[in-house]
């Protein structure tokens, strides 16, 4: 059988940059093929040539064996290739059935209403997807959004899907969910292009993997030829992945204490709810649980980005519970955000001022009114340098940097000022291996000098490895606590889905 | 074959400064023909306006007193621009503004020159300021879209001062005319080389300087950078965005202000319909074209100033209509906008098929 899809030697440079020196690869039809990489390896590149966003400088794109050139988004579509993206293209204020008509191109202008309906539904029931196709998309879930990305595919009759990692914004079950219906769709002879960071998944659903690293694609192995150990070493090269040693948290002094605290959001429901907990110095406490079951409020409402309506949050036994954002800073709580490009920076300035954000007022970076450019550009050099920025040439806006090094800016700045509590919001989310080992590291470094860490988490791998303790949180409420010497995924699984209560 | 546009990633130093030159360039030419078809020959007619508007002592001194408001007011509407404000009211803060120092020099009674032009400027700065505000509280507190609000706003500020002209504040000796009483020697600012340039000038470009300041070097410049490159961040870095939008607001229509305080105490020496013939529009194309710059705005500023000069002087001389002071200006303005994509893009000739 011939390939569905064949890519010779592609390259592709920008100024300055070879983003794409040789890749190599073929699709076969009916199979899942992933592509793994770390940041910067030249997946993302990769990616926006196969969907005609970029051209390449060289190379060839054989489609069914005959060469193909994409010149737009629509030239890729109008031949079957079709994309989730990581960030997702859907109108908010719209249904999720009007969101799905767009993708369709031969709507007429005066359509049936009920014939298209049915046509989505077919798709809908054939994967057993339970979306209701009146709701506004605003209104759903990261992962059921996800759903409808998929679904535009597959209405649209797709013959190779490409899936930016889609399981990076789902859950465990959700993801579980989704490498079914990928299953299915293989088995009915679609091709999948499947981008992940996560080995386990990798390991779990792909055909065939192809791992590429700075802009070649190095080697392309089916399953039985690769093994965890074997893709993780082709990926990062020949660094051993290291394993750092963690303290055993001795629990003698109380860092941070949470009584009875609720919050409730605009629709006056409660996102936390009586929520209680207790954070000792230099303890890492993993918070585990379904995205959507108050992780966000509580990271929020900690940093003061949000208000507590009932209940105290007490750090070194001061009463914090509704300060500015700013004051918490002070008391000491740095917060990694979850969503680092939305809130963790601001895109337009450079590196430099955009470590001071949160202490450009101190008298560090200040004279009188004036800022002190000098101290400012001293800071960055310092923190480019201990925490291996590639910041690009001086004055590079933010929104130039890779997603890992963007995130190593904001925990830069977040312990800068040696803070004695730090909440990470799924800090690892998106990230390569080699910058997610970084983040960790830094983790338990800090928790090493005496820092304690909220480390928010659906990575159950990363919070097995890292915490002192795990704590699992539902519907706003902690429904259990466990030890992650001693406990199993199972457990931890049953405790997220709220049947049981530790 | 096929044309196509693509992102240049580093633009150029030398075309950022080029392409605005030579888009003027041609945008002159394009004008020239328009120019031909009524009958005028296009050199001739340059060379006046070149003649008109820098080309005399008389002609300069007349550039500057229009390059002076449009100063103040587009360093007000930069400022809001900066952190993503939208202030579309710089001429009616620019009629408040002149409210304001009218109001001190007719009735406060100050004798001292230099007390008297301290008091009118902090008037119109305050009034104008504050009519700013409005819309920056509305804003902070409840969400309210301020280009509305400011837009809105012009309609009141105008009408308001023509009731004050026609009404309360009419010259008793002026003929029924719609103006309040000439102001006396003490609220007029120094005029030079017998000409109607006056120090108002020197004020706007101290005032572009400070801006510049306060914009690149100073803490609140650069929270106003970060709320304007990212509002959500700065709320997570424990910055008051609710506070900086009023804050800036208000300076934004207090520095708009003075534009009025400057045409009232420079030029006019008493409050009258027309104070501003839209120079708080004008105000809002060159902050977009200097990029919000504080230097540039200077620089644009002059440029409309030759415009405005240049395009009377054709009416005059050659009696062609107004709408062709219009045409030219748009002219420009459009050549200088496409400019703005070749500096970021460049078109390339691509052979070959689309598919295979």
């Amino acid at each position: 059988m011939t390939d569905l899809l064949q890519i010779k030697h592609i390259r592709k440079t920008f100024p300055g940059v070879v983003a794409l020196d040789a890749i190599s690869l073929s699709i076969a039809p009916g199979e899942i093929h992933t592509l793994l990489g770390e940041n910067g390896a030249g997946k993302s590149t990769l990616m926006n040539v196969l969907t005609g966003l970029y051209r390449p400088d060289r190379g060839e794109i054989l489609l069914d064996g005959a060469p193909v050139q994409f010149n737009s988004p629509r030239d890729s579509l109008a031949l079957g290739i079709g994309m989730v993206h990581q960030h997702f293209m859907l109108v908010p204020a719209h249904t999720v059935f009007e969101n799905i008509l767009l993708a369709l191109e031969d709507v007429p202008n005066l359509y049936s209403r009920r014939k298209y309906k049915q046509r989505v539904q077919k798709v809908l029931d054939e994967f057993k997807l339970d979306l209701d196709l009146d709701t506004p998309v605003w209104k759903l879930s990261i992962g059921a959004q996800q759903w409808i990305e998929l679904i535009k595919l597959l209405v649209r009759d797709c013959r190779l899907l490409i899936l930016d990692e889609p399981t990076a914004v789902l859950t465990p079950q959700e993801s579980a969910r989704l490498f079914q219906v990928l299953a299915r769709l293989r088995d009915q002879g679609k091709s999948i292009l499947f981008i992940s960071h996560k080995m386990r998944e990798v390991m779990e659903i792909s055909d065939r993997v192809t791992v590429l690293k700075k802009g070649r694609s190095l080697v392309t192995l089916a399953r039985g030829e690769y093994d965890e150990n074997r893709l993780a070493s082709l990926m990062i090269g020949e660094d051993q992945i290291p394993m750092w040693i963690k303290p055993a948290c001795k629990y003698d002094q109380l860092a941070l204490e949470i009584k009875n605290l609720s919050v409730r959001n605009d629709r006056g429901l409660a996102d936390l709810d009586n929520f209680n907990m207790k954070l000792y110095r230099g303890q890492i406490l993993g918070v585990a649980g379904v995205a959507g079951n108050g992780q966000k409020a509580l990271a929020e409402v900690l940093t003061g980005l949000r208000e507590a309506s009932s209940g105290r949050i007490l750090a070194e036994g001061k009463d914090i519970t509704n300060s500015t954002a700013k004051s918490s800073y002070i008391a000491g709580i740095a917060h990694i955000p979850e969503d680092r490009k939305t809130i963790g920076i601001a895109p337009d300035m450079t590196v430099g001022d955009n470590l001071i954000m949160k202490n450009f007022a101190s008298r560090a970076f200040r004279r009188w009114i004036f800022q002190d450019r000098a101290a400012i550009r001293r800071n960055a050099a310092a923190k480019i340098d201990q925490f291996a920025i590639k910041a690009g040439p001086d004055g590079n806006p933010v929104r130039y940097l890779s997603g890992g090094n963007i995130q190593n800016v904001i925990i830069a700045r977040e312990l800068s000022e040696k803070p004695a509590v730090l909440v990470a919001l799924y800090p690892t989310r998106g990230l390569d291996i080699g910058s997610a080992e970084y983040v960790h590291k830094v983790v338990i470094d800090g928790a090493n000098q005496g820092m304690s860490t909220i480390l928010i988490s659906e990575d159950l791998d990363e919070l097995l490895k890292l915490s002192d303790e795990i704590v699992v949180m539902f519907r706003g409420r902690l429904v259990g606590c466990v030890d992650p010497q001693t406990t199993t995924r199972e457990e931890i699984g049953l405790l997220m889905s709220g049947e049981v209560q530790a | 074959m096929k044309l196509v546009t693509e992102k240049r990633e580093l633009s150029s130093r030398l075309l950022q400064f080029a392409a605005p030159v030579v888009s003027i360039l041609i945008a002159l030419f394009v004008a020239g023909f328009l120019l031909l078809a009524a009958g005028v020959n296009p050199l001739q007619a340059y060379l006046e306006i070149y003649q008109e508007s820098l080309g005399s002592l008389y002609g300069l001194s007349e550039t500057l007193v229009k390059t002076t408001p449009l100063i103040f007011a587009s360093l007000g509407v930069s400022l809001a621009f900066r952190m993503q404000i939208w202030n579309i009211g710089a001429e009616g803060q620019i009629y408040l503004g002149a409210c304001g120092a009218t109001g001190v020099a007719l009735f406060s009674g100050i004798e001292s020159h230099g007390l008297m032009i301290t008091a009118m400027f902090l008037a119109a700065f305050l009034c104008g300021g504050l009519w700013a505000g409005v819309a920056g509280i509305l804003r902070a507190r409840w969400r309210v879209n301020e280009v509305i609000v400011t837009l809105l706003m012009n309609y009141i500020a105008i009408l308001g001062v023509d009731y004050l002209i026609y009404g309360p504040w009419k010259d008793p000796k002026g003929f029924n005319f719609p103006l309040t009483a000439q102001f006396s020697d003490a609220a007029r600012l120094t005029e030079f080389f017998d000409t109607r340039f006056h120090s108002g000038f020197f004020l706007a470009l101290l005032c572009a300087l400070l801006m510049y300041l306060f914009m690149e070097r100073t803490v609140w410049g650069y929270e106003i950078k970060v709320i304007g490159s990212n509002p959500e961040a700065a709320r997570y870095a424990g910055m008051r965005t609710g506070l900086a939008i009023f804050a800036v607001l208000f300076l934004s229509g207090a520095v708009a202000g003075i534009a009025g305080f400057s045409e009232v105490a420079g030029l006019q020496h008493r409050l009258q319909h027309g104070i501003s013939p839209g120079y708080g529009y004008t105000a809002i194309i060159i902050a977009w074209l200097a990029r919000r710059s504080a230097i540039g705005v200077v620089i644009v500023s002059f440029l409309m100033g030759v415009l405005l000069v240049g395009g009377d002087s054709l009416q005059l001389s050659w009696q062609l209509p107004v709408a062709f002071a219009y045409a030219f200006q748009g002219l420009i303005l459009f050549f200088l906008l496409a400019s703005d994509f070749f500096i970021h893009n460049r078109l390339k000739l691509v052979r070959g098929e689309r598919h295979a």
